[in-house]
């Protein structure tokens, strides 16, 4: 038995049986880090030594009590590093937990690594790093997605069992297509983001990454609810979210957006879509057409609103209270000029810069506010979706993982791949993107994402929906050839 | 290619960031044809809709003012590339 390729309810049925220990799970998952790291480069960073002594007294009786769980670089873990994969805050120590992490040690789980990202999660391929460059463990010589594409990489890989993202504009889902595992964005305000870096705050959720839906689910019964920390967290009842888990798609009514399956889409990927969505039709689903009219307007939204919130949001990295500093500033606004400049890198400073020509005056109206009126109409677009289907079924990405520098110096590009993931957080939505199966490119298995998207606080019939159709395709049972 | 009103160098100034020449030349390039893509919204019949700020509303929210802890001073100073005498140090500011 390969402990590292175990999933979360495997490793605690063993951990209660006594067939091996949180300590023999860590020992074994860091070697297995040790061989594939070279290649992969998902983690930033890990303290193997306080791991271990947190796997040394574990209690495996907590509802996740032993089990590792990597953590994407924005998440703050006290008295670890956190960076977001930038210059700007190389060297900088996290002084407390985020809540998240809070709640995650409160269940029993441990906290171990730092994973790679885009920069100020600002990206879908992983490459706006400041430190190292991911890879697909599918096929090295591709992007694993992004922007948590260490968390995705590292599950794919077997290093760690499951693992936390963030997620603005699809930067759990999109990732966790790419590289074939489980990646589940949360309704907003489901989730505490108090100790998250803040991209945009209005969009921004954190979510799990695992190798099923059932992990997912476990997961987010430890990260979910009520925290006076963020008011934006919101006040529900308690709900277990494995409590659907294990029924069929008998009579579960599932839309099918025509808009989501557009020209240009790789031709591959959208047979494998439908040919999932076949599967779910014969497993009992009733497949309903929908519209989501909207949908051509959700990108120029997303990247007027989201940079908007980013240049607010990032103002507050200015090299005076903590982060890097330039050397030797003339005056203070030498000292901000210089500080930033050196310590972003080049997708920050764009998106910076058009967030802060969106907001400026003069232009407010033209783009800000017509962009947050738009956004109402897509929001209602899926209010009117969900009178007439449980669930929405489509791609969660138009392609497969591209291959490593493809896109590098086209942005729009890039943006215009986000166009399945956006919606969802402009809406305040729950999505989860689960394999749907696989495309061959250059004599590789490329995974593909089946993305399901329920409504706001709906994550239980959600989560059910998606065990059901991993459970009648059995994809997830595929791994990664590393 | 390039929207006429984008005045890269005056916005970068804004958002307190120094830009290369190469940086500005670049951007100017790439930032139009994102403004370009976004001119789609214009479009768009909007009379009337109310804007969305967050999509699930809650307000006034508000917790119980109780004393608690905070982070130690050591540790917050500690994080500051200049400090000193329980101060974050930066240029000087008044003449």
């Amino acid at each position: 038995m390969d402990l590292a390729k175990l999933t979360i309810s495997e490793i605690q049925q063993g951990f209660r049986a006594g067939t091996f220990t949180p300590t023999d799970l860590l020992r074994t998952l860091e070697l297995r880090i040790q061989s594939a790291e070279p290649t992969i480069q998902a983690f930033l960073s890990r303290d193997f030594q306080t791991a271990l002594k947190e796997a040394g007294s574990a209690d495996v009786s907590l509802p996740l009590g032993g089990i590792p769980i990597g953590i994407k670089d924005v998440i703050n873990v006290k008295g670890q590093p956190c960076t977001a994969a930038s210059q700007i805050l190389r060297g900088y120590t996290a002084p407390y937990d985020a809540t998240v992490i809070t709640k995650l040690r409160a269940a029993g789980a441990i906290p171990y690594g730092r994973l790679n990202m885009d920069e100020f999660a600002m990206g879908s391929s992983t490459e706006n790093s400041s430190y190292q460059v991911t890879k697909n463990p599918w096929d090295t010589s591709r992007i694993p997605g992004g922007s948590s594409g260490g968390s995705a990489a590292a599950v794919a890989a077997c290093e760690v069992p499951a693992a936390l993202g963030s997620d603005t504009g699809g930067s759990i889902r999109q990732p966790a297509a790419l590289c074939g595992c489980v990646g589940l964005k949360p309704s907003y305000g489901r989730v505490s983001r108090y100790g998250l870096i803040a991209f945009a705050s209005s969009l921004d959720q954190i979510g799990p990454f695992a190798r099923t839906t059932r992990d997912c689910a476990l997961l987010l019964n430890a990260l979910a609810g009520r925290d006076p920390m963020d008011s934006t967290s919101l006040d529900r009842p308690a709900e277990d979210f494995t409590a659907q888990l294990g029924r069929d798609l008998q009579g579960v009514r599932l839309g099918i957006p025509k808009e989501y399956f557009v020209d240009g889409m790789n031709p591959n990927v959208r047979a494998t879509v439908e040919a999932a969505i076949k599967q779910c039709a014969d497993a009992g689903a009733e497949l309903v057409d929908i519209s989501l009219p909207h949908t051509e307007y959700a990108v120029s939204v997303y990247y007027i609103i989201a940079t908007a919130e980013a240049s607010a949001n990032l103002a507050r990295f200015d090299g005076v209270r903590y982060g890097k500093r330039a050397d030797a500033p003339k005056d203070l606004m030498d000292l901000y000029l210089r500080t930033r400049e050196e310590g972003f890198g080049r997708e920050v400073k764009r998106r910076i810069i058009l967030g802060t020509y969106v907001l400026s005056s003069g232009y407010y109206d033209a783009y800000y506010l017509r962009a947050q009126k738009a956004r109402t109409l897509i929001r209602r677009d899926f209010e009117a979706a969900y009178e007439k289907v449980d669930a929405i079924v489509c791609p969660t990405s138009p392609d497969v993982a591209f291959p490593l520098g493809e896109r590098t110096n086209d942005p729009l590009k890039m943006y215009l791949a986000d166009i399945f993931t956006i919606a969802a957080n402009l809406a305040g939505i729950c999505g989860i993107s689960v394999p749907g199966g696989f495309v061959e490119e250059g004599g590789k298995k490329l995974p593909v994402g089946l993305q399901f998207l329920g409504k706001s606080l709906d994550e239980t019939r959600l989560l059910s929906i998606a065990d059901a159709y991993e459970n009648a395709s059995g994809w997830s049972k595929e791994t990664a050839p590393l | 290619m390039s929207s006429p009103e984008l005045n890269i160098p005056a916005v970068a100034r804004l958002a307190r960031l120094a830009l290369t020449e190469e940086e500005t030349a670049t951007f100017q390039g790439q930032i139009g044809r994102v403004l370009e893509h976004i001119e789609n919204l214009k479009k768009l019949d909007v009379t009337g809709v109310e804007p969305t700020a967050h999509t699930y509303p809650v307000f006034n929210v508000t917790r119980a003012d109780l004393p608690g802890t905070s982070l130690p001073r050591e540790a917050v100073l500690g994080l500051a590339p200049r400090a000193a005498n329980s101060l974050v140090i930066v240029p000087k500011v008044i003449e």
